[in-house]
């Protein structure tokens, strides 16, 4: 079965976990801006954590069902409604058949993740269904979606069947996850960061800057990169680098001197230097930023960054135990 | 051998410390790491991307937990298995590495080079003398990267290093055969880009339903030879 795309919005496509394997050929990760937040949507409708879903950039996002599913979404602050219901993050909903799902523009925050039961059945290229908006491939036909487009859906899981026959009457589960995990949109966010190898390539004042002063998001950004205005950071040196791997995470410092802090859709490799890098269990938060945003950095240690992720890992393996009790 | 973070779920082995004053060396030394560590199948590992100079090792923190190391002691866990690897090799057996020579036919009709004149010019050369020394030339694959399978190819004879453009181009049609700065590179892909195109490949470099995806490896030896337009348009996929 199918949900049609009656409005795309401004920017959605499938994606998935992303596209591990094939740096090397020089295919980026993708996927999901916000890994995390697909995995726990995934789960709230019964599906395998990896299947793919929707990412909608800015909303104006109506999808019409043409038969009975669950669905859960998270990300920004998003007016989410199916009919005259408020849909709000992170609590799965069952939609019948014949409903739509809109969701409008956020007040905060800038990209939301859609699962829904029974996983988007996009073809596996290279290991994944997400799409490559630069190689175009994977996804929808290599694209965006458009206004009429089709999206194949699988079969639900048992578990599905089951939660959809517990949701008949009230159709919104009263649970949740932890906020943070499906909202995850911060105003004025702090971004945890690690030293990157290139760090003494810059002075003391710079290093100093990034982590005491205010850094604008500009309009220029995008899934491969965020750009930010403020501070310019100026390199010790004018050595030339050889290109070498980057990341999502990865804050580089171009000639200008304004950091780009690169997503998911970052390219393979780089030449500009890596001063940093926002930690894993920030990204999310990274991925929320929009235009006149405004960031600050503060350091935390390797070690800090690795415990973090440890302990968010250890939360997500609890919470999926509890889950059971809504599945069985 | 320098071990050094890319952030917490990956880290870059600095097999070399520069790569200007023997590029092959550099090349076939982080080739025989790179394999060496694909061999050793360490727990928690995801994927390898070798560059210039370097192998990146990206890897999953929590699966290293998984595999035995404590939470503190992550990325030492790690690297103290990456330099035994590469330290119990009797010795990194560059000469081993397999490479294939790739021949790839270009058309330098004056449509698809909007820039050789701009080479030949700086060159101090004729276009047509431009497009047999490049020919003439046997290139290697340094590293992909960018976009999909493009190829950074070293080897480009002195005489022929052309600048970036000041303003890069906005899209730029797939199979352009370019230069730029001391490097020549072809775009798989249609892209935005700022090297100088001097021709044209009918050949597909990147096709995500082949295995492997891309026509070329890091490592790899590339010719090019001359095709007229004709030839072109019956080897266009």
């Amino acid at each position: 079965m199918s949900a049609t795309v009656i409005r795309a919005g401004f920017l959605s496509a499938v994606q998935d976990l992303g596209r591990a394997g094939y740096r090397q050929f020089g295919v980026s990760l993708g996927g999901a801006l916000d890994p995390h937040a697909l995995r726990v949507a995934n789960l709230l409708v019964g599906n395998e954590e990896s299947a793919a879903g929707l990412e909608t950039t800015f909303g104006g996002l109506k999808l019409r069902f043409a038969d009975e599913r669950l669905v859960a979404w998270s990300g920004g602050e998003f007016d989410a409604r199916s009919g005259s219901t408020l849909l709000p993050a992170g609590h799965p909903v069952l939609i019948r058949e014949g409903e739509e799902l809109v969701i409008e523009r956020p007040k905060t925050g800038c990209r939301a993740w859609i699962a829904i039961s029974g996983g988007v059945e996009a073809p596996l290229v290279l290991g994944s269904r997400s799409t490559d908006l630069r190689g175009n491939f994977g996804g929808k036909d290599g694209r965006v979606l458009r206004d009429g487009d089709k999206v194949t859906l699988g079969r639900n899981s048992e578990r599905a069947k089951i939660l959809t026959e517990r949701l008949r009457e009230e159709k919104i589960a009263r649970w949740k996850p932890p906020h943070d995990w499906s909202s995850p949109a911060k105003r004025e966010p702090t971004l945890r960061i690690i030293r990157g190898s290139d760090w003494n390539r810059f002075d003391d004042a710079a290093v100093q800057r990034l982590t005491a002063d205010k850094f604008i998001v500009s309009p220029d950004s995008d899934r491969m990169g965020v750009r930010f205005e403020g501070p310019q950071l100026k390199r010790n040196d004018l050595v030339d680098l050889v290109s070498e791997a980057v990341a999502p995470g990865t804050i580089q410092i171009p000639p200008s001197g304004k950091p780009i802090l690169l997503l998911g859709d970052c390219q393979t490799i780089g030449g500009y230097p890596k001063i940093a890098h926002v930690i894993t269990v920030d990204l999310p938060m990274a991925a929320q930023l929009r235009a006149g945003d405004e960031v600050r950095f503060g350091e935390v240690t390797l070690v800090d960054a690795h415990q973090l992720l440890i302990n968010r890992e250890q939360n997500l393996e609890q919470f999926r135990h509890g889950l059971q009790a809504h599945f069985s | 051998m320098e071990i050094a973070p890319l952030g917490d779920s990956a880290l870059i082995v600095r097999v070399r410390e520069s790569f200007d004053g023997a590029p092959d060396e550099t090349l076939n030394a982080v080739l025989a790491t790179r394999r060496l560590l694909e061999n050793a199948q360490l727990p928690g590992v995801i994927e390898l991307a070798p560059a210039y100079t370097t192998v990146a090792i990206f890897f999953d923190p929590v699966l290293i937990v998984a595999a035995g190391a404590k939470p503190n002691e992550v990325f030492d866990w790690l690297a103290e298995r990456i330099r035994k690897v590469i330290s119990n090799a009797k010795e990194v057996r560059a000469d081993r590495i397999k490479t294939s020579l790739v021949e790839i036919p270009v058309c330098y009709d004056a449509e698809f080079a909007p820039d050789l004149e701009e080479v030949a010019r700086r060159a101090g050369l004729g276009a047509q003398e431009v497009v047999d020394l490049y020919n003439a030339t046997e290139y290697r694959v340094h590293c992909i990267g960018f976009t999909p399978g493009f190829p950074f190819l070293g080897g480009l004879p002195s005489k022929l290093a052309t600048p970036r453009r000041s303003t890069p181009r906005k899209e730029i049609p797939a199979g352009s055969v370019a230069i730029g700065g001391a490097q020549a590179g072809i775009y798989p892909v249609k892209s935005p880009g700022g090297w100088n195109l001097i021709g044209r490949t009918p050949l597909r470099l990147f096709d995500p339903q082949k295995k492997p995806p891309a026509l070329l490896r890091a490592g790899d030896r590339v010719r090019f030879r001359a095709i007229s337009r004709e030839e072109f348009e019956q080897n266009k996929l």
